[in-house]
């Protein structure tokens, strides 16, 4: 997602938080709620937070966890505002609710700088009601009044009220201006930067039941759901019977559904692959008949790609840069390159990759003629509250939908159709299903990470400076009119803002094979050519690529006026140089040893790699070290923060040595962890991560830290051997890891 | 047929002598901790103990399991945490999480057999459990962690009295 795109999300987020905080306090601020167990008060101080008599703060967290921390850090925010300590603090995930919460999603980096000013006025609230209610208990004014770890002190008498003795005065008060709320600065933070353990660490280790995968409910009952191997086919007809007649088999029945290629369209697809929907008893009844399930498809409206032949129209249409649709250009590159002292052409690949997140989707859907429950781990919940309905034929007030966590996301969980396939199932067979994909069904039919190929040309004239910059972006396109997901180059200013000649074109090329957001889209590739390319320019020139890049970003500025979501050079040169001052860089290394440099800015995050790689003479790497220098301004949870950055290292690397998917007649060719080999800890680096205090407003952390890898280890073997790698991953170019 | 899990006789005379034991513990016993991850015993994430042994529970159908002894995640401490579940905690481990079950099985099994691996016998021990989200350099450093509590001859503690910086509170569970 671009930072345009991060914009206009965030003001017309800030709108909806605007009218939906006011809603969620008018709402509920008056409301108290008597939790029966215990006979224990509740008093609730808004949406988001209710206080017990026992001095518990449940807080709640309104974007899905698949992961990325957030059920962690967006309570943390309130907490913070509000002084309530920690330790008292339970979390909870918030409904799905659109009135009350927004837009809630798990995408683009977005969860914590969408929420940054809304839940630090929650918080901020909170804390005026309990301030006030403390002022006409003591009967003292409110500015001789403070708070830490949920409590009101007045110092002047020593007297002190905790946030449980007065959350039921405070939750009666009427809401205060929210011109009057007073917010901390970043010097008065005691709980935003510090490392907190997840909120659901206990419980992860304990084995509780917290996954989608993991809900059960009363007359469950459980299917699998089974599509044509060739993406987009349809079942003509099937062996029913005979799988009915299976033991633990209760139905089996084929779903019409919408042939052809399914398309990443979040918002208003609905669309379900036709496919032999089996249901059984429980999931290995359903999984063992399966076996014995003969289909005859109809593979017409199937797609028919192939991998190696969208490798050969690639590489002919890099042959015809003149065909291409120009998107940006500024000069005469072709004239600036005829001039330029120095030249370099490359042309980059990546293949199709797939998520691969742990938990292969499932969902459990319970719909009545009347009304509809789902409990699913989309990244996109508000999105099914909403499409669902129109689905099923229900009112929107009829369907009900809960968010669970998911067992890793990386975008994967971006789409619902395995959502809609169990509201399918559980309508006509009307009984509670869980829909289990198996590990074969979530490789195969993913939204994959586009194949991508990027050709590029530049010059540096005789003062060293670069002058010309072309790029050539070739990527599949299912209509020839708009690239799939992920192969739409956005304007990123940087390198084009300091070369004076560039021009930059796109060829598309068909393909069928469907694409969606995987790890920072577009990025998680572009960022590999762009950094990998401009050390190989460096190189070209005898500059060391630290030296050519600091030079590249020059003066301090933004690069966009007032957009502070836009790459900042003082920023990114000053995680250049942290990166390279924890890595040593320059010191003389052993020969087949070298260290590798990359700079990317994504996500609104400012992000420099440095990797320590060795290559023997079997172009075996092994990644030594990696250091982070990373500036996504005020930290919220630093353990959450420098775990997502360790990840998207291991992420990096894993991805980069030997994943590709392959299809061939449309059907994907890997569709287990035997073919589609993860990194495993014998090969994970030592990661070095260095947050940089910026004092600029959080943006997101889960995507930002992915790109630079690829460069960064990429730099390094050119650097250990003298190799250059343009291809991703490194296992076509021969190397292993 | 019947099974002693989590130290607990458990009659599985309704359940089909060929599913896998994930199944079975997931889907009749309500023991969701063990998680399916790839059905073919690449990924680590449905590890439980055989007789004290780490495998692979989507291999094993119960039928060929005699009266073997078996503990998953939920029975690795029968009351509080287990030395390699506390060290989890404490070193944050976790991201999704959805791996961590099967990782702490893994890394208890060594630790009951080598209270002080070698990083290599660690490397070999956890190379079967994929962590998707990569938490590998944090599983390192909390066996390690784990390794010096079990040589100081503290096995389990008392979630209640530690001093984990989590809330006990937050041990969760499932909103619905």
């Amino acid at each position: 997602m671009s930072t345009n795109e991060i914009n206009a999300r965030l003001n017309r987020r800030q709108f909806l938080q605007f009218s939906g905080l006011g809603l969620a306090l008018s709402a509920s601020g008056h409301v108290v709620q008597v939790v029966a167990e215990d006979h224990s008060g509740t008093s609730r101080l808004s949406a988001y937070i209710s206080v017990g008599a026992d001095g518990v703060i449940t807080i709640g967290a309104p974007n899905p966890e698949v992961g990325q921390g957030v059920n962690t850090s967006l309570p943390m925010i309130i907490a913070e505002e509000m002084d309530a300590a920690w330790s008292d603090v339970q979390v909870v995930s918030t409904p799905v609710d659109a009135a009350h919460f927004g837009a809630q999603f798990a995408g683009g980096s977005l969860s914590i700088p969408m929420r940054w000013d809304e839940l630090r006025r929650v918080g901020a609230t909170a804390r005026a009601m309990l301030l006030r209610a403390a002022s006409e208990e003591m009967e003292v004014p409110t500015a001789e009044l403070s708070t830490q770890d949920s409590l009101v002190t007045h110092k002047e008498s020593g007297r002190s009220l905790t946030y449980a003795e007065l959350a039921l005065s405070a939750s009666q008060l009427p809401l205060p201006d929210t011109d009057d709320l007073v917010m901390k600065n970043a010097e008065q933070y005691r709980l935003l930067g510090t490392r907190i353990t997840n909120a659901s660490a206990a419980a992860i280790a304990q084995g509780k039941p917290l996954f989608g995968i993991d809900v059960q409910v009363p007359d469950l009952v459980y299917a699998s759901y089974v599509k044509c191997p060739h993406i987009g086919g349809r079942p003509v007809s099937a062996n029913l019977d005979e799988i009915k007649a299976q033991r633990g088999v209760i139905d089996a029945f084929i779903i019409e559904g919408e042939a052809g290629p399914y398309q990443f369209d979040i918002r208003n697809s609905t669309q379900v692959s036709p496919g032999v929907a089996i249901v059984a008893r429980d999931t290995w009844a359903a999984m063992r008949a399966r076996k014995l399930l003969k289909v005859q498809w109809d593979t017409q409206p199937a797609s028919s790609d192939d991998s190696e032949k969208i490798a050969l129209a690639a590489k002919a249409a890099a042959g015809r840069r003149e065909q291409a649709k120009t998107i940006s250009a500024a000069g005469d590159a072709g004239q600036a390159l005829l001039e330029a002292s120095a030249r370099v052409k490359a042309l980059y690949s990546a293949d199709f990759v797939s998520h691969a997140q742990l938990e292969p989707q499932s969902c459990v859907a319970r719909v009545t003629e009347q009304s509809a429950e789902v409990w699913t781990s989309s990244q996109t919940p508000s999105a099914v509250d909403q499409l669902l309905p129109g689905l099923l034929s229900l009112p929107s007030e009829a369907v009900t939908v809960h968010s669970v966590r998911g067992g890793g996301g990386f975008g994967r969980r971006l789409s619902n159709e395995y959502v809609y396939e169990a509201a399918l199932i559980s309508q006509r067979v009307g009984l509670p299903v869980k829909v289990q994909w198996s590990r074969e069904d979530d490789m195969a039919f993913d939204y994959f990470r586009s194949a991508l190929y990027l050709d590029m040309e530049a010059g540096v004239s005789d003062d060293g400076r670069v002058s010309a910059w072309k790029l050539h972006v070739i990527a599949g396109s299912t209509d020839l009119e708009k690239a799939n997901y992920g192969g739409t180059y956005r304007e990123r200013d940087f390198p084009e803002r300091r070369v004076p000649h560039y021009d930059i074109a796109t060829t598309l090329i068909a393909s069928q094979t469907p694409t969606g957001a995987w790890r920072a889209p577009f990025s998680n590739i572009y960022a590999f050519a762009e950094q990998s390319f401009l050390c190989e320019l460096a190189a070209a020139v005898d500059t060391d690529y630290r030296d050519f890049l600091l030079d590249l970003l020059g003066e301090d500025e933004w690069f966009k006026d007032g957009d502070r979501n836009a790459l900042n050079t003082a920023r990114a040169k000053g995680v250049v140089n942290a990166a390279c001052a924890a890595a040593g860089w320059g010191r003389v290394l052993p020969e087949g040893r070298g260290l590798g440099l990359a700079f990317f800015f994504s996500h609104a995050g400012h992000v420099a790699e440095v990797a320590e790689v060795s290559v023997d003479k079997d172009k075996k790497l092994t990644v030594h070290d990696v250091w982070v220098a990373a500036d996504v301004g005020q930290v919220i949870n630093l353990s959450g923060v420098e775990n997502q950055i360790e990840g998207s290292v291991v992420d990096g690397l894993s991805t980069l040595a030997n994943q590709r998917i392959t299809i061939r007649d449309g059907r994907i060719q890997e569709t287990n962890f035997d073919a589609y080999p993860l990194l495993r800890m014998p090969k994970a680096p030592r990661v070095h991560v260095q947050m940089m205090a910026s004092g600029y407003a959080p943006t997101g952390a889960g995507e930002p830290a992915l790109p630079p890898l690829a460069p960064a280890v990429g730099n390094a073997v050119f650097a250990a051997c003298g190799e250059r790698v343009r291809e991703l991953p490194f296992s076509k170019a021969g190397f292993s890891v | 047929m019947t099974l002693t899990i989590n130290a607990i006789p458990t009659d599985l005379s309704g359940i089909d002598p060929d599913t896998p034991l994930l199944w079975a513990l997931r889907d009749h016993l309500g023991l969701v901790g063990t998680k399916y991850g790839c059905g073919i015993a690449q990924c680590g994430a449905c590890t439980v103990w055989l007789n004290g042994a780490p495998v692979r529970s989507c291999q094993l159908p119960v039928g060929a399991l005699g009266d073997a002894s078996i503990t998953t995640i939920e029975g690795l401490a029968a009351d509080g945490l287990h030395a390699v579940q506390r060290a989890w905690i404490e070193e944050d481990v976790a991201q999704c999480g959805y791996c961590q079950a099967g990782q702490i099985m893994a890394a208890a099994a060594l630790l009951e057999k080598h209270t002080n691996p070698s990083d290599e016998q660690i490397s070999v021990a956890m190379a079967g459990n994929i962590c998707r989200c990569g938490t590998y350099v944090r599983i390192r450093k909390a066996i390690r962690s784990a390794s010096s509590a079990l040589q100081s001859g503290v096995r389990f503690f008392d979630p209640g009295e530690s001093e984990l910086a989590v809330n006990p509170a937050n041990s969760g569970g499932m909103r619905s």
